[in-house]
């Protein structure tokens, strides 16, 4: 059950975090060039997996406990974040993310960049696609390490981060746009659900909490949290409309 | 020094967000938890309704 949990939660994070990248490198392959900014996915991914490699080792040589105390608190102010957002998105208190909107935004920003050239390579393509794979994939990285060390299985979950990155990926080549139909809003949702929960499940049992029944409780956890939200979407549109009106 | 605090800016952007709170309130709770569980009492039920708080309060703050 926990191997099932840790699998989908890497693949939709993975998901999410892809299709933001992937927004903003047709931008600039779109706009500028498409070798250059294929080289900076390239670079970007080569760093990932560095940091991937290096880290996930030493991580394992941490005690089990300390290691699920340090990675439940962490995981649990990260998924708080992203719960807290989506539930203000769902509650109409912040504006829906757009990948269209997004997409018409980078490849202003990329038409009005002065062209400079590198290395033979189009260095405002090249940085700009380096930087958002980075920057998107820092966040798969952190789940993929955190969640896979503390279940003592980085391969499980680099491996559920992996199948959304080549889904992602082939989907993209083959449609050559923004994937705007993706339900992001409501897959952010899932994640910070996701992220809430196991933060909450391993920060107890770091701090020496027992769960009634063990593993078996992990659902429980899950169903209080999506609940909990869902009431406090409930809420706050409630109170919006009031306001409003 | 810039690199310094754009690298630590950085990472308390990344893990803590826009809300520091949240982070106070976290690391509150789990002291109260490590503390509860060396009683003979059950702390697994601690954490959850910290959340639960420490979300509803920061989301009134928001919906302000």
């Amino acid at each position: 059950m926990t191997a099932v949990f840790l699998v989908a939660s890497a693949f939709l994070a993975s998901a999410v975090e892809m299709v933001e990248a992937l927004t903003i490198v047709l931008a600039v392959g779109v706009t500028r060039d498409w070798r250059s900014s294929l080289s900076g996915v390239g670079a970007a991914t080569v760093a990932l997996a560095a940091i991937v490699a290096a880290l996930g080792p030493a991580l394992t040589l941490v005690p089990i406990n300390s290691l699920r105390l340090v990675v439940g608190a962490l995981l649990l102010v990260f998924g708080l974040q992203w719960l807290r957002k989506a539930i203000l998105r769902a509650s109409g208190y912040k504006a829906l993310h757009d990948e269209e909107e997004a997409f018409a935004h980078e490849v202003a920003e990329a038409r009005a960049a002065r062209g400079e050239r590198r290395a033979g390579l189009d260095w405002y393509a090249f940085t700009i696609a380096f930087k958002g794979v980075l920057l998107e994939g820092l966040e798969v990285a952190f789940i993929v390490l955190t969640f896979g060390s503390t279940q003592g299985s980085i391969p499980l979950a680099a491996a559920g981060a992996g199948g959304a990155v080549v889904l992602v990926a082939a989907v993209g080549v083959f449609v050559r746009h923004p994937l705007a139909r993706v339900p992001e809003n409501t897959l952010k949702y899932a994640v910070g659900t996701m992220l809430t929960t196991f933060g909450i499940f391993w920060a107890a049992e770091g701090t020496g909490a027992h769960w009634p029944g063990g593993d078996a409780s992990l659902p429980a956890v899950l169903a209080f949290v999506l609940l909990t939200s869902l009431a406090f979407v409930s809420i706050l549109r409630r109170r919006r409309r009031l306001v409003l009106a | 020094m810039n690199a310094l605090r754009r690298f630590g800016t950085f990472w308390w952007d990344f893990v803590v967000g826009d809300d520091w709170r949240i982070a106070v309130g976290v690391l509150v709770a789990l002291g109260g938890s490590a503390a509860l569980a060396t009683t003979d009492e059950p702390a697994w039920w601690l954490l959850p309704l910290a959340v639960a708080l420490l979300l509803y309060v920061s989301l009134l703050r928001d919906a302000r």
